[in-house]
């Protein structure tokens, strides 16, 4: 019922649209975020070094470093008054601006941004709970020591997919900073159907609340709690296949 | 020029990064980290949308004569979206002139700054000493009046303060101050905020107290949550009358439009951003958007706009008179014969090479 009431409410294409784009945005976030984390959790797994308690403390601390903070800050670089947006000068090298302001990519990097730490920090205590013997019997079974990060991360695989579904939650469910980096666009497109830009489906549910809507902000809700129970079924799907093979 | 701005030392102020060279090595990390998301193409849904720019880049303008590239970002406030009535006229505009029209919802105050970093196109708010300030500073040029309509007094319909039918705004809300009666206000720096301190301003009366509450969220946001706690508020009439069916509010004061107090007046104006100031902005489709909401065509749409059965907002682009004061400040007074002379000797001196 709420459904067909939300479909008549926009119409399928909206709909459909804001869902897309919440899963680009998110998915392409994480990807790109996964890759950072495993090398920052790689590195500091595999190598001692001083101040590693204090990097330590500071990835912990960007778990919850607030969103909207995240957002005001992408959008300060990549103004047209910022360094990316506007270009700038590195000794006589001028770059020029690249208008990525209220755009997916925008939104991509605040997400990212958010997502490395929650990432990193999953990913990195999954790492050191790998059991110090593994590493040793790599080691003297004449592994290099990337056969010995590989056994690693296969060993910690089950607390990487933990990791990356961690990360795409704060990603997905976020609203702060999407909405100030991403502008919450919506174009009518040539036969006049209502599009997302940069519209997800927590900056959608503003748009709701703002308008009285409550009704159809929900079942906006209920739509983005469906998509990330999709996302974590898949990753524990993942997960238990790891587990059966 | 614009380039010199961006790297100015104003640029440190603002982002608060202490020392320069942390500065830049956050630029260059950036700058990376971005250049390799614009690599990676994310697919737009169609549209021909590319995503990313208004038709022109960091350097070089627009590039083509015609007004049919690109997008348009018009940074508005939410009475012009949450109303609809963007949603009517941005469709007509687009397959008129093949632009794409990206609406960027925000206060005034905060889609005056957008435009001022050059991260908008054109802006269409309603402000009038804002919108002044920004024509001053030289960030907007050809500046129209669009439409209009005024802002009245809602509230609880028992009317707690007891001024329902008042026939002065600063009176009612001295009145709701000294009752202490719930009162919401917008808190954003809107033109509806600007025009609710205003009008505390000019009042006997001042804001403060527990019965005085800040939403800092937009115009449908506040008229809802106003309705939820039985307090009053200031409101645009678009807005209240687009959402009248869903709460319980009434009119208390009402607006110069039904022979309420002149300083309820609502104005709304456009204004493209000044290319020669921001030169990433596409103009073009900037002043092609003016034409056509200031075209009969476009004065027509807003005039046959309503919702729940009333006209929301009234066109006033097209007199037979002139009416020079909407190119202008307010104040401005630059018509002397003296003022003409030295602006002329300025361009002569500025444009003309020295060698012609």
């Amino acid at each position: 019922m709420a459904g067909a009431g939300l479909l008549s409410e926009f119409g399928t294409r909206y709909l459909v649209s804001v869902v897309l784009v919440t899963l680009q945005v998110s998915l392409v976030a994480v990807g790109i975020s996964t890759l950072i984390s495993l090398a920052i959790s790689l590195t500091m797994g595999f190598v001692d070094f001083r101040g590693k308690r204090v990097v330590e403390t500071v990835i912990n601390t960007g778990m919850g470093f607030p969103s909207v903070v995240v957002g005001l800050a992408v959008l300060l670089l990549l103004s047209n008054q910022g360094p990316v947006g506007g270009g700038f000068a590195v000794g006589p090298l001028r770059f020029g601006g690249v208008e990525l302001l209220f755009t997916k990519e925008a939104m991509v990097v605040s997400q990212c941004i958010l997502a490395v730490p929650v990432i990193t920090s999953v990913s990195l205590s999954a790492i050191e709970d790998v059991d110090e013997s593994l590493r040793d019997a790599a080691f003297a079974a004449g592994g290099t020591r990337r056969d010995v990060q590989l056994a690693v991360l296969r060993e910690a695989r089950y607390g990487l997919i933990t990791a990356i579904l961690a990360g795409f939650g704060r990603a997905v469910s976020e609203v702060g900073s999407v909405l100030i980096v991403g502008g919450n666009i919506a174009i009518r497109n040539q036969s006049g159907e209502l599009v997302s830009l940069t519209r997800t489906l927590t900056t959608a549910i503003t748009i709701e609340a703002r308008r009285g809507q409550y009704e159809v902000g929900i079942a906006l809700g209920v739509v983005l709690l469906a998509l990330a129970l999709g996302v974590n079924a898949v990753g524990n799907v993942v997960r238990a296949r790891g587990e059966h093979s | 020029m614009s380039e010199q701005r961006n790297t100015g030392p104003e640029a440190d102020d603002e982002t608060g990064w202490g020392s320069t060279t942390r500065r830049r090595a956050l630029q260059a990390a950036g700058v990376g980290g971005a250049l390799a998301l614009a690599g990676c193409t994310m697919g737009n849904q169609g549209d021909g949308g590319d995503g990313g720019g208004d038709g022109g880049d960091g350097g070089g303008g627009g590039g083509s004569n015609s007004v049919g590239d690109g997008t348009l970002t018009v940074a508005t406030t939410t009475s012009t979206y949450d109303t609809g009535l963007l949603g009517e006229l941005n469709p007509m505009f687009q397959s008129t002139f093949g632009i794409q029209v990206e609406p960027l919802v925000q206060g005034t105050g905060a889609a005056i700054r957008t435009a001022r970093d050059g991260d908008a196109d054109i802006i269409l708010v309603h402000a009038r000493g804002a919108e002044d300030q920004f024509l001053k500073d030289g960030f907007g040029v050809n500046r129209r009046d669009v439409m209009f309509n005024d802002f009245v007094i809602v509230g609880p319909q028992d009317d707690p303060a007891g001024i329902n039918g008042m026939s002065s705004a600063t009176e009612a809300f001295a009145t709701i101050a000294e009752t202490e009666s719930t009162f919401l206000s917008r808190g954003d720096d809107s033109g509806t905020n600007k025009k609710e301190l205003t009008i505390w301003d000019q009042s006997s009366a001042s804001p403060t107290g527990s019965w005085y509450q800040e939403t800092g969220k937009g115009m449908g946001d506040t008229l809802n949550q106003a309705n939820q706690v039985g307090g009053y508020t200031l409101a645009d009439r678009g807005t209240f009358l687009s959402l009248k069916s869903d709460i319980d509010l009434v009119i208390h004061v009402q607006g110069p439009l039904k022979d309420g107090p002149a300083i309820l007046r609502n104005p709304y104006g456009v204004i493209p951003v000044n290319p020669a100031v921001h030169d990433n902005v596409n103009y073009q489709a900037a002043m092609a958007y003016v034409g056509f909401l200031t075209s009969p065509a476009g004065q027509e749409a807003i005039g046959n706009y309503t919702a729940n059965g009333s006209q929301l907002f009234f066109p006033n682009a097209l007199a037979e008179e002139p009416q020079f004061d909407q190119y202008v400040p307010q104040d401005y007074g630059g018509n002397t014969e003296e003022l003409r002379r030295r602006r002329y000797q300025h361009w002569v001196d500025n444009i003309v090479p020295n060698d012609y």
